[in-house]
């Protein structure tokens, strides 16, 4: 307000205001005074919400963890280690072993590496480097960003109709039990759904080739197919690798797909194309059944190992990813 | 050109035509599945598709209307959770870059990331549907809340990460107080990346049913009282498809129709904003 005194520009009204509030200086520091602590303490609220709003994503996790683990211990307890290698699930009879369900959700989710990995590294090498822009490149980039937007379910309800009798008369040609649902029916839906993860990171990776190598390759003679093979792979592999972990970490998690489609038996499956179950699809189909503790309690434990194997498979993707931007 | 240059230009040209043609295929699986959910889904759509409840098996004519409002109201509650919490972690995140707590806090969000919808599913249950003792709406919403968080911090992080510091320090200079500075300079200059943040997880958490199955639950009947079991698109496409009667059959493919283009729509109001506001999602 003081600054107006001095202002040939200030109106006749300021200059009143300011006339007035000098004849009480008091008045004025005490308003002043207030109005600063008040900004002063809004501040440091404002500082303070964002420190628990940061600690609060935290305790998030650790709560998560803790409950996991709380309520797998009457299990721990009660089956020991050997539940994890215990070949037999029976509930009604109060015999517990997830053997069935680690074997399918291993068996589903290298499948479905094994199967996309081919067309997510094509992906990458094609936007990475031989278009990399163009309409070409637009068309595919948004094709596999479609292919990650399409909600699991979907997928799921469309493999049902459309995948299991393909599935079926598939099995049927080549002469075993013509089931239609089962692993391979999975793991097919599974590579469908996790080409985007390792497609986008491969790209990336491809682009941050230094092009001085490239062009050295070039100037020295190798033809495209000699430049991807022995400068841009052996650079990217690391990151490639951490593509493909992704993709893996997306697999071993993926519920509703998986459970439409696997046929949920608590066998042990025989074959690739037989049903089984995995550890995300029991979870979902038997979580609301589960009648007795120890039954509900298997079934958290399940999900307690699901819960750390994918976030350490997720924590050494992004760990190499980072490692490997930072170089 | 000798025999040898030869061999190897056209080991090059087949290589690019094998990765090229191995590319194109994934166009395959992804024109199918909506080309087939287009085809069976328009024609279960009609007036009283959306405005009517599931009837019975055997009666024609119902619609799924508890679905749509149980979804928008789900979504919609957990979008109020997450948003405030998401963008104002982003803030400290972006704004205390070294500190001990942001260290944590980055870690948890990387692993929120990659935590399994089904285990959420499960956490909430023991946080909020035992405890009360009946299946609700906001359980379902409070798990798809979690599932939205790391994307939306990490929008917000990155967004603000980009922005200059002179920005910041001309504010600072003016003499606005640290919560101005970030609520009317810093928060409306990134505006564009965090709404694109906050749109691609709504986009994300749309079609979730995993984490619905043991909170929300599902209900037959219309209902808009979130402390009770509400219905929602994904889980009515997962009920009625694993159930044996075209009725329900049909039900299903106009929802995954409706589910479809809502996702698909958010996606591209995300992809708009984020190339007008030029941002790396």
């Amino acid at each position: 307000m003081e600054t107006t005194v001095n202002n040939p520009g200030a109106t006749r009204r300021d200059k009143l205001r300011v006339t007035s509030s000098l004849q009480t200086p008091d008045k004025v520091n005490v308003r002043r005074l207030r109005r600063s602590y008040r900004q002063i303490r809004t501040e440091n609220a404002f500082r303070k919400t964002l420190i628990i709003m940061a600690l609060a994503i935290f305790v998030l996790v650790v709560g998560i963890m803790i409950t996991l683990i709380v309520q797998s211990i009457p299990s721990m307890k009660l089956l020991g280690v050997k539940y994890l290698w215990g070949k037999v699930w029976d509930p009604v009879q109060d015999i517990y072993g997830a053997y069935p369900f680690l074997l399918g959700t291993l068996l589903t989710s290298f499948l479905a590496l094994i199967i996309s990995v081919p067309f997510s590294f094509a992906v990458a090498i094609v936007l990475g480097e031989y278009y990399p822009r163009g309409w070409f490149s637009n068309l595919l980039k948004n094709v596999v960003e479609l292919i990650a937007a399409i909600p699991s379910v979907i997928y799921g309800f469309w493999g049902l109709f459309v995948l299991v009798p393909i599935v079926r008369n598939f099995e049927l040609k080549i002469g075993v039990q013509p089931m239609g649902v089962g692993i391979f029916t999975s793991s097919v839906i599974l590579s469908i759904m996790v080409i985007p993860y390792a497609a986008s990171m491969g790209r990336e990776m491809i682009r941050m080739v230094p092009s001085p190598l490239k062009e050295g390759a070039y100037s020295l003679g190798a033809t495209r197919w000699e430049v991807i093979r022995s400068i841009i792979m052996p650079y990217t592999k690391s990151g490639l690798f951490a593509g493909v972990l992704l993709s893996l970490g997306r697999a071993l998690g993926e519920t509703m797909a998986v459970t439409m489609v696997i046929g949920n038996t608590s066998l042990i499956p025989k074959n690739i194309f037989s049903p089984g179950n995995t550890m995300a699809s029991v979870i979902a189909n038997e979580f609301t059944e589960a009648a007795s503790p120890v039954y509900l309690s298997a079934l958290i434990e399940l999900g307690l190992v699901l819960f750390l194997v994918t976030v350490v498979i997720n924590m050494i993707g992004k760990r190499i990813i980072k490692r490997f931007t930072n170089e | 050109m000798g025999p040898r240059i030869k061999l190897r230009i056209g080991k090059s040209t087949v290589f690019k035509t094998l990765v090229i043609l191995f590319a194109s295929a994934c166009v395959i699986p992804l024109l199918a599945i909506l080309g087939y959910i287009i085809k069976e889904g328009i024609t279960k759509i009609n007036w009283s598709f959306f405005v009517n409840v599931p009837k019975p098996v055997g009666e024609a004519g119902g619609g799924i209307a508890n679905a749509l409002v149980g979804s928008f109201i789900i979504v919609g509650v957990a979008a109020i959770m997450a948003i405030p919490v998401g963008i104002l972690s982003g803030i400290y995140l972006s704004e205390n870059k070294t500190s001990k707590l942001a260290y944590w806090s980055r870690l948890s969000v990387d692993i929120l990331q990659g935590v399994p919808s089904i285990v959420i599913g499960i956490v909430v249950y023991f946080w909020i549907v035992k405890p009360i003792g009946s299946f609700s709406a906001i359980s379902g919403s409070v798990a798809l809340a979690i599932m939205m968080l790391p994307i939306i911090v990490r929008s917000t992080e990155e967004t603000l990460k980009l922005l200059p510091d002179t920005l910041k320090e001309a504010a600072l200079a003016l003499g606005m107080p640290y919560h101005r500075m970030i609520l009317k300079v810093i928060l409306p200059c990134g505006i564009g990346g965090i709404l694109s943040g906050v749109m691609l997880s709504v986009a994300r958490i749309a079609g979730e049913t995993a984490p619905l199955l043991f909170t929300a639950f599902g209900n037959p009947y219309l209902s808009t009282n979130i402390t009770k079991p509400m219905h929602s698109l994904p889980l009515l496409i997962f009920n009625y498809a694993t159930s044996p009667y075209d009725d329900w059959h049909n039900l299903a493919w106009g929802a995954s129709l409706i589910l479809l283009l809502w996702v698909l729509l958010l996606n591209i109001i995300t992809k708009l904003t984020t190339r007008k506001w030029n941002i790396q999602l």
